[in-house]
């Protein structure tokens, strides 16, 4: 293992100063709202101590990244492969048009995670939020997987409004007891059955062990799934002129 | 006869004396417009199918069919034209948005044709391009502010942005695989490569075939995201951000389910027969910074080893704007005029909103010369830049660079009919229909598109030539080259040139 210490560091430096580490397993400390840590990187695993800057893991292409603290806007930006583990809290637009991998974030997720996240064929992105998240989640969704536990909020929604705007696939799992407030026309709502919790099972098992949380407490309460009911919401808009 | 009759707008007429019965036209007619009654032994059409693509008339080995406007019409009115009737019509029976392709018919000023190009006469000699050297060829990217030399001389590029070397100063504007077809990108991408220019991917991702022209490539990032991944990144010689597109300002893409094929599937990363939603805004875009984070995480991916594009359309605003693009750390901007093509608008957003490249362009030159940050950023003209002249006009209002798209669609046999839309094109091109995207042959296709450029570029040359200019550096930004005609005060003020005769 190779540690960094990114103090004072511009983030173009750091950043080189990590995809030529001669090691695959880095950590880099002292990290202070330094950008797209990731982004250049291939085949590593990077431990950030402090808080990433925006674009963490943007186009992210195989890397590992785990943040003991929280991350901003635009985390895993049109990622394509790889892992996010955030023991913290994430900003805006996480995982915005992700296409693979997953992004793992212990506590709560600001608004639009999961925006334009898409899937194709065995490609299939996941999102695990630990806590709640803001407004727009999984606004455009067209694939993918974006769970939502909810923990500590069990008594109140862990989504803000207006969540699944535009939605058109992909699947939104939210574990609680209190439906989302205004979704839109396009959005099914209905209460995850047996068969669906065993889909996203191993998921959220492994999400638990990550963060230390006991999966059976998590899995056995009621979860609400929301999914499209069109893959196509715009096909009556239209009349050729 | 219902209340919403909607008559047929174009007549196809058929000479029966000349027409032989070989049932071609029907063949290749994909709106099925003739058929052949077997009762009456007679071709006869379902005429209100009919959108004037011209290809039957083109096929019909004797030469029987003429397709005129319908000479039928409602009655006439300068404020109510028989097309807005009908448009009411059509909306009233479905209660959904019009829909159309191509360029803005409507007739808004030109102001191309109202700018006139100069000539040296006995004072400053002309150049004939045919005897001496003149340069065409164009570099795009940051220019450094002074030219520093090294010790022998020679002038110091270090710490130079990167650079997009044109040998013409024409590209191929973006038209996504999805729009257009295979066979249509094939040729772009070829005659890109043969010239020595580029072609651009527009928003629907870079088909797996068509990474060996990656050279002459522009890869583009809208806000769906379709198709991006490292390799994607990694293969275009630029990167273009699309903020907006001249023919549809503030709205985003739409590819129909039934237009996202197998192949398209695979190239946009989708799932077949899902929709392609580009959202007019990059949700994680709200403000110059937030587009300046953009474009370093491209940056960033990339190694900072290939210029960024930032596209918008031209609107009010546009020179404002595109001062914050030329700050925000973007290589080269892109404007779009409001008559700029597309393979699917709204009607009312192509026809209404936007403003003409002309003065757009006018405007944006002036302003990041007046802000002394010209240099920082390159600006390539595009919407409706349908010549050589055009493209001259364009260099001498302050454009390093045009981007043209009907154009070469209309090289490899577009016939403007305006019906994209419908994904049903005649000739190959605005189709993912294999019987007729094989229509389009690009082994023909590219060719044309070499020829249009060279001829396009000998023109520049000689028009260059005529003014004493052997380089395109010194038209640029010259618009002591350019006089208006017909055009008042505020508009030359904008224009930033003389009336002829002045
Ligand atoms: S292609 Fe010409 S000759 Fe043949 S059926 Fe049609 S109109 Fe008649
Ligand atoms: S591309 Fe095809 S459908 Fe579109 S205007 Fe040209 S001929 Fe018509």
């Amino acid at each position: 293992m190779i540690t960094i210490d990114a103090k004072n560091k511009y983030y173009k430096e750091l950043n080189r100063e990590i995809a030529d580490a001669p090691d695959s397993d880095v950590t880099v400390e002292n990290v202070c709202g330094q950008r797209y840590i990731g982004t250049n990187a291939s085949d590593k695993t990077i431990t950030v101590i402090g808080t990433p800057g925006n674009g963490l893991g943007a186009y992210l292409n195989g890397v590992n990244l785990v943040i003991k603290g929280n991350a901003q806007d635009a985390t895993g930006d049109t990622m394509n492969a790889g892992e996010i583990v955030i023991h913290g809290c994430v900003g805006d637009a996480c995982g915005y048009g992700m296409r693979d991998g997953k992004i793992l974030v212990k506590n709560d997720a600001g608004y639009r995670a999961g925006i334009h996240m898409k899937e194709y064929n065995e490609k299939i992105p996941n999102i695990i939020i630990g806590g709640k998240t803001g407004s727009f989640l999984g606004e455009y969704q067209a694939g993918g997987r974006i769970i939502v536990l909810g923990i500590g909020y069990e008594d109140v929604c862990p989504v803000g409004g207006f969540c699944g705007t535009g939605m058109h696939g992909g699947e939104i799992f939210i574990r609680t007891k209190k439906r989302p407030v205004n979704l839109p026309a396009q959005v099914e709502i209905t209460t995850a059955s047996d068969e669906d919790m065993d889909s996203i099972k191993g998921s959220v098992s492994e999400f638990c062990e990550r963060f230390d949380i006991k999966a059976s407490d998590i899995l056995s309460s009621h979860f609400y799934k929301l999914t499209p009911n069109s893959s196509n919401p715009y096909t009556e808009l239209y009349v050729n002129q | 006869m219902s209340v919403n009759y909607i008559p047929a707008t174009f007549a196809v007429l058929r000479d029966n004396d000349r027409c032989i019965k070989c049932r071609a036209c029907e063949r290749q007619c994909s709106n099925e417009v003739h058929y052949f009654d077997a009762d009456f032994d007679k071709m006869l059409v379902h005429e209100d199918q009919c959108v004037d693509c011209q290809r039957c008339v083109t096929i019909c080995p004797t030469n029987a069919l003429k397709i005129i406007e319908n000479p039928n019409s409602f009655r006439k009115a300068s404020n109510y034209s028989q097309q807005l009737i009908l448009e009411n019509y059509r909306q009233s029976s479905t209660g959904a948005v019009l829909l159309s392709s191509m360029g803005n018919p409507q007739d808004f000023p030109v102001y191309w044709d109202k700018m006139l190009i100069n000539a040296s006469q006995v004072t400053n000699p002309s150049i004939d391009p045919l005897r001496e050297p003149m340069e065409t060829k164009v570099f795009l990217g940051k220019k450094h502010t002074h030219i520093t030399r090294n010790a022998d001389g020679s002038i110091d590029t270090s710490g130079q942005s990167p650079q997009l070397e044109i040998a013409y100063p024409i590209m191929f504007s973006a038209m996504s695989y999805g729009s257009i077809s295979y066979n249509a990108h094939e040729s772009l991408a070829r005659a890109a490569t043969e010239l020595g220019t580029f072609y651009n991917t527009g928003e629907g991702g870079l088909h797996q075939d068509f990474y060996q022209y990656k050279t002459n490539t522009i890869v583009q990032v809208a806000s769906g995201r379709f198709g991006v991944s490292k390799d994607y990144l990694d293969a275009g010689a630029a990167i273009e951000i699309k903020m907006g597109q001249g023919a549809k300002p503030g709205i985003g893409g739409h590819l129909p389910g039934k237009k996202v094929s197998d192949d398209v599937s695979k190239t946009r990363m989708i799932p077949k027969g899902t929709d392609a939603i580009s959202p007019a805004p990059h949700h994680d875009i709200y403000s110059i910074e937030d587009l300046r984070q953009l474009i370093f995480s491209l940056k960033e991916a990339t190694d900072y080893k290939k210029p960024v594009i930032v596209k918008i359309a031209a609107v009010h605003n546009v020179a404002a704007i595109a001062s914050g693009i030329a700050r925000s750390g973007a290589d080269i901007l892109v404007i779009d005029g409001f008559r700029g093509g597309t393979g699917a608008a709204p009607t009312r957003i192509r026809d209404n909103v936007g403003i003409p490249i002309e003065l757009a362009l006018a405007s944006v030159d002036q302003r990041l010369r007046d802000e002394q940050i010209r240099n920082e950023i390159s600006i390539v003209a595009a919407g409706s830049i349908r010549s050589s002249s055009d493209a001259v006009k364009a260099f001498a209002l302050g454009a390093d660079a045009v981007y043209i798209a009907t154009p070469a669609l209309l090289a490899i046999g577009c016939h403007l009919c305006r019906s994209c839309h419908g994904a049903k094109c005649n000739w190959g091109i605005a189709t993912q229909r294999p019987d007729l995207v094989k229509r389009l042959n690009p082994d023909v296709a590219y060719k044309r598109l070499v020829n249009l450029v060279h001829a396009w570029d000998h023109e520049i040359k000689e028009m260059m030539g005529g003014m004493g200019i052997n380089s395109l550096e010194s038209l640029k930004g010259n618009r002591l080259m350019l006089r208006g005609i017909g055009l008042t005060d505020r508009e030359l003020k904008i224009l930033g040139i003389m009336h002829a005769g002045e």
